[in-house]
């Protein structure tokens, strides 16, 4: 069972405070979309065996939405960052890149 | 008797203990196992193996036992395939044996051994795929009867359980001297220590092989005082009878506390700890291995040092007259304890050829022949245990040799080399690398199990690091300790005690013994026990195509018993490497899954069971419903009446009588569990815009709105009404079991894609208390309140509300109908609701007031073609679908579904529609579910989503989802019954009550 720092009310807690919710930075077309875009959208997921950006939501605490670097296989996570941003900050990528070049 | 004299660590000759075993009475003392005292009494067989029911005997003495496991307690105290050597003897125990019918003795499923040419290897495999009428009919009833360990209990356990949490800096796991030692230099660090074993005592080995000097000491002393030591640190917890069953993920552990196993003891019985450590230390030690030769399955073949073990620990030798059949020098401390014990040794067989070294001097200097290249070419005995052997010369190079004389022995005790214990540190993805010279897999220090920040967080040490001689032992504890305190910034040095012990020669690895003639194909040379996997299985799957490690072993079965081949798998994977001509490292591992040893049920579930088990949630009016006999039935987490019964009423008359009510005088429903979310903020209007499928920022604030909720793949997700409060404010009613996912739905848009929008939720469905008062006497009813609210259709029409008073309690009424009936809902303070709903009902007693459950607001909604999200729909649903485009917004820009509605599966002809179905037999109900027919009968077109008797139509009524059904009405469609039967029903609207909704707009 992971061990998941929330970004946004500042607890480590176990995974079963936290709800996973899948693949992050997924771009949600408009309506004038194709319907190929929107397929896209709805159905196509990364499913790495390494580094996944996702997102994750603080259920049983504060019940806010961050986002997590983490590793699919090691599970090592590389970082936490909010909701809102649309990439991950610049030292999380870095840390990713540290770890996963050897 | 087999009990000795003297000695015996563990046991208290002064305190006798009795106990029965299939139901006769045997003496042992405290201290002793239920294995151990069953040996001292003689008795070898203890148990029947799995497939061929093959009489067995104890081999072990720890929790590797495949063997004696058998039932213990009787009643709720029953439990199954416990094992012999884990059981504390305690008084009055009683045991039975398993797998056996008429009796251990008599077994007739012995039979099975003499077709066992009937079940070879992949048996299973073969059977269950042709012909399948014969697996049905033949095969598993047969299979079923025969097969199975032990009995299922059928009581409750009458016992407690408990989950615990703990943390910790370092847990260690194993108590012998690595553990200790790691322990010490954890705890004199500071660190928070867990030191958990998995037996009632510390010291592991050193308790039995004494032969080292520690720090100038006696092993036993060294271990003493070691003891003590930790015992004197505040920061170092010990825990005995606690096996670290599972390292997973970022350094959760989970281990497995065994209390009071005797059932008499205060306390929960067994504890599963959850515990979080930042560290863990592997100190788990090894496992013997036995070795593959004919007849190896005899009562009294047993591992060697487990028969050290029985003198040693419990006072206890076996046999009398003992082989010790070994590949190293380890076999040899066995002989030396029974021959210290005064006890016979007919020969140490030794695979070596010129077998040298101190421990082999000693035992021919005891006058004991050492027989070397010579190993057991055949066991010779039966249910009564081992008579004699025959030896075997590895000289001849052959697997079909010569059997030489026989040697007359009633015990064998065989040392084929140890396999350390790597569960914990492959658990959660620790790797291993085969070391040939010590024919052993070793934890591969490079490839650790993983915390979260991706360093490795579990160091094995001593025994389960693979090291064998106690000085490496202590070295290798000494580093794990430093390791793991340097991860979490503590430090200790790694120099470790110490050791003066003899020197050992190296071992010869040896997979199988040679036998005579046609029992050279290894039919009864035994690898698992307990499944009866033989060398000829495991040479049959690799024969035919099984190469993989993880096939032969589905095939075959090898090592997929209860104890998971502890005793097996390397023997097993060495057979599979040779039959392929591989080395060991190409042939692999299996996968070492937690739990380590098998854990009580009980100790999963906990305290979780009965009203624990799962949280209910009640309304405030709940006491009342049950004062009124109300049958509850759950929605969502909640539990609303379903009827109320009067007298010995049966359901159906009961439901008419409220849907009577309702339609007639006035009746009360409990709407409280109703979802109730509030959207506040500047943009809530834009928001509501996409969450609803209908146009929401147009509400006129005092206005209802019933509105559709779908998701992004156009299928409808929830429904319910939206009540503008204010400019700014929206109170959203979801469905009763939809509260919680609806306002975490919106979190998500609002938190995830939307955090632009000035928009707040709260969920408060359990502030309010909401009550439908319905039907034809709903206003006369209210009006009857003191309160300046003005209740006429002119001041608050159909979907409207106003807040209010009513008899001083404080309310908001909306003017909205689930049932068709002139209807207002009124909401108030969850803690007035007792008081509202009792003025209700001694207000209207002259007008016929009275409460309703859910199925009689079922009907009537369905008598009004009203959906249930959940009932007509099925998540494959659209608006369209259910016949409700009106709901769905043309003007809108996007909503939330929207452009899945355009995508072509969800605007094609032939999608099902919702329409009416009218049974031409009037009182023919159809079943839920139920399909309709094609007209040419060959496919299903639709089927039934809600389908009552309505009893104020005086018909049955249906509501069904058909292929392109709104072009059919009037049509008469078949719909399946069951294999045999079908009815006939006409297309028609879903309303099948008040079209025009007069009753509700008054
Ligand atoms: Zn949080």
């Amino acid at each position: 069972m992971l061990l998941i720092h929330c970004p946004c009310c500042g607890v480590e807690a176990e995974e079963t405070e936290f709800a996973a919710g899948g693949e992050a930075h997924i771009h949600r077309p408009g309506p004038d979309c194709s319907d190929a875009e929107w397929a896209t959208y709805l159905f196509d997921r990364k499913n790495p065996r390494g580094v996944h950006l996702e997102r994750w939501r603080h259920a049983f605490g504060c019940g806010k939405w961050f986002h997590m670097a983490r590793h699919t296989y090691t599970l090592e996570v590389y970082g936490v960052y909010q909701a809102d941003e649309l990439t991950p900050p610049q030292a999380i990528l870095d840390r990713i890149a540290e770890r996963t070049s050897a | 008797m087999t009990r000795l004299a003297e000695g015996g660590a563990l046991i208290d000759r002064t305190k006798p203990v009795s106990f029965k075993f299939d139901g006769k009475t045997y003496q042992g003392f405290a201290g002793d196992t239920l294995a151990s005292a069953m040996l001292a009494n003689g008795v070898k067989l203890v148990g029947r193996s799995y497939k061929y029911h093959r009489p067995r005997g104890v081999v072990t003495s720890g929790p590797e036992e495949p063997n004696a496991l058998v039932n213990l307690g009787s009643g709720p105290t029953h439990e199954p395939n416990v094992r012999m050597t884990q059981v504390p003897l305690f008084e009055g125990l009683e045991a039975t044996s398993q797998n056996r019918f008429p009796s251990l003795n008599a077994d007739i499923g012995v039979l099975n051994a003499l077709a066992s040419k009937l079940y070879p290897a992949g048996f299973y495999y073969k059977t269950f795929i042709h012909p399948r009428v014969a697996w049905k009919h033949l095969f598993e009833p047969v299979i079923r009867n025969i097969a199975g360990l032990g009995r299922a209990p059928s009581e409750a356990d009458p016992d407690t359980y408990e989950h615990q949490y703990a943390f910790c800096d370092v847990l260690i796991a194993g108590g012998g001297a690595a553990g200790l030692l790691a322990a010490r230099k954890a705890g004199e660090a500071g660190a928070r220590v867990m030191l958990v074993e998995q037996t009632e005592r510390l010291g592991g080995r050193m308790l039995v092989d004494d032969d080292a000097e520690i720090d100038g000491k006696s092993a036993v002393a060294w271990v003493a005082e070691q003891v003590i030591a930790l015992e004197a640190m505040d920061n170092v917890t010990i825990r005995l009878n606690t096996c670290a069953s599972a390292a997973y993920d970022h350094g959760y552990t989970m281990l497995y506390e065994r209390r009071t196993d005797d059932r008499k003891g205060t306390g929960p019985r067994h504890r599963l700890w959850r515990v979080r450590t930042k560290q863990i230390i592997a100190a788990t030690g090894m496992i013997e291995r036995p070795i593959a030769f004919y007849g190896n399955d005899v009562p009294g073949v047993m591992l060697a040092s487990a028969v050290r073990d029985y003198v040693k620990l419990w006072g206890v030798a076996p046999g009398r007259n003992t082989v010790v059949y070994t590949v190293g020098d380890d076999g040899y401390r066995t002989a030396l304890s029974l021959h210290a014990a005064g006890h016979k040794l007919s020969a140490v067989l030794d695979v070596r050829e010129d077998p040298v070294g101190m421990l082999v001097e000693q035992v021919r200097g005891a006058g004991i022949k050492v027989m070397p290249a010579t190993g057991i070419g055949k066991v010779i005995g039966g249910k009564a245990g081992v008579t004699a052997i025959k030896t075997v010369s590895f000289a001849t190079g052959k697997d079909d040799a010569p059997l030489d004389d026989s040697i007359p022995c009633d015990c064998v005790a065989m040392a084929g080399g140890w396999s350390p214990v790597v569960h914990l540190y492959s658990h959660s993805g620790g790797k291993v690398l085969w070391d040939a010279k010590l024919a052993m897999y070793r934890p591969d220090a490079n490839f650790r199990p993983t915390d979260g920040s991706g360093e490795g967080f579990v160091h094995a040490a001593g025994g389960a690091n693979g090291e064998l001689q106690t000085q490496a032992v202590l070295k290798s504890a000494a580093e794990a300790a430093s390791g793991a305190l340097s991860s979490i910034g503590m430090t200790t040095d790694t120099s470790a005690p110490t050791v003066a012990a003899v020197a050992e020669q190296p071992m010869q690895p040896t997979w199988f013994t040679p036998t005579q003639g046609k029992a050279s194909y290894g039919g009864k040379h035994f690898l698992d026990y307990q499944n009866d996997v033989t060398v000829a299985d495991i040479r049959l799957a690799a024969r035919e195509g099984y190469e993989s490690v993880e096939h032969a072993k589905r095939y075959t079965t090898l090592g997929m018993a209860t104890d998971q081949g502890k005793l097996s798998n390397i023997n097993g994977h060495a057979i599979l490497a040779d039959a392929l001509g591989k080395a060991m490292p190409e042939v692999g591992t299996t996968t070492f899954r937690p739990p380590y040893t098998p854990i009580s049920m009980g100790s999963i579930a906990g305290r979780e069971k009965g009203i624990l088990f799962k949280p209910v949630r009640e309304t405030v009016m709940h006491n009342w419903h049950a004062a009124q006999n109300a049958e509850f039935e759950p929605v969502g987490d909640w539990r609303r009446p379903y009827r109320y019964q009067q007298g010995n009423e049966a359901r159906e008359p009961s439901i008419h009588r409220e849907i009577a009510r309702v339609r007639e005088a006035v009746g009360l429903l409990d709407a409280s569990t109703l979802g109730k979310i509030i959207v506040k903020g500047p943009d809530a209007g834009k928001f509501l815009n996409m969450m609803y499928t209908n146009m929401m920022s147009t509400l006129k604030p005092g206005k209802c709105r019933y509105g559709l909720m779908c998701n992004d793949n156009g299928f409808l997700m929830d429904d319910g009404v939206v009540a503008r409060l204010d400019e700014d404010t929206f109170l959203c009613h979801t469905t009763s079991g939809g509260s919680d996912r609806v306002h975490a739905w919106m979190e998500e848009w609002l938190q995830t894609e939307w955090f632009d929008l000035k928009v707040y939720t709260a969920n408060v469905t359990e502030q309010w208390a909401q009550f439908a008062v319905a039907g034809p006497n709903a206003r006369k009813l209210l009006e009857r309140f003191e309160g300046d609210t003005d209740l006429s259709g002119d001041a608050l029409p159909f979907m409207g509300f106003t807040d209010g008073v009513l008899d001083g309690l404080p309310v908001r009424i909306f003017r909205i109908s689930f049932s068709g009936e002139l209807s207002f809902e009124i909401a108030t303070p969850t803690s007035y609701g007792p008081a509202l709903w009792e003025a209700l009902m001694s207000k209207g007693e002259d007008l016929g007031v009275g409460p309703y459950g859910t199925e009689a607001l079922h009907v009537l909604r369905a008598e009004k073609g009203f959906i249930v999200v959940g009932d007509e729909t099925d998540g494959t649903v659209t608006p369209h679908d259910v016949g409700m485009s009106w709901a769905v917004s043309k003007k809108k820009e996007d909503f939330i579904g929207k452009r899945a509605m355009m995508r072509s599966d969800l605007t094609r002809e032939g999608r099902k529609q919702l329409v009416g179905l009218l049974t031409t037999n009037p009182r023919r109900v159809l079943p839920d579910g139920a399909h309709a027919m094609s007209a040419d009968g060959t496919r299903a077109i639709g089927h039934v989503t809600s389908t009552y008797y309505s009893p104020t139509l005086k018909r049955s009524i249906a509501m069904a989802l058909i292929e392109d059904g709104q072009s059919m009405m009037g049509q008469t469609l078949t719909i399946g019954i069951d294999a045999n039967s079908a009815a006939k029903a006409v297309v028609s609207s879903p309303v099948f009550y008040d079209e025009e909704g007069a009753r509700q707009n008054v």
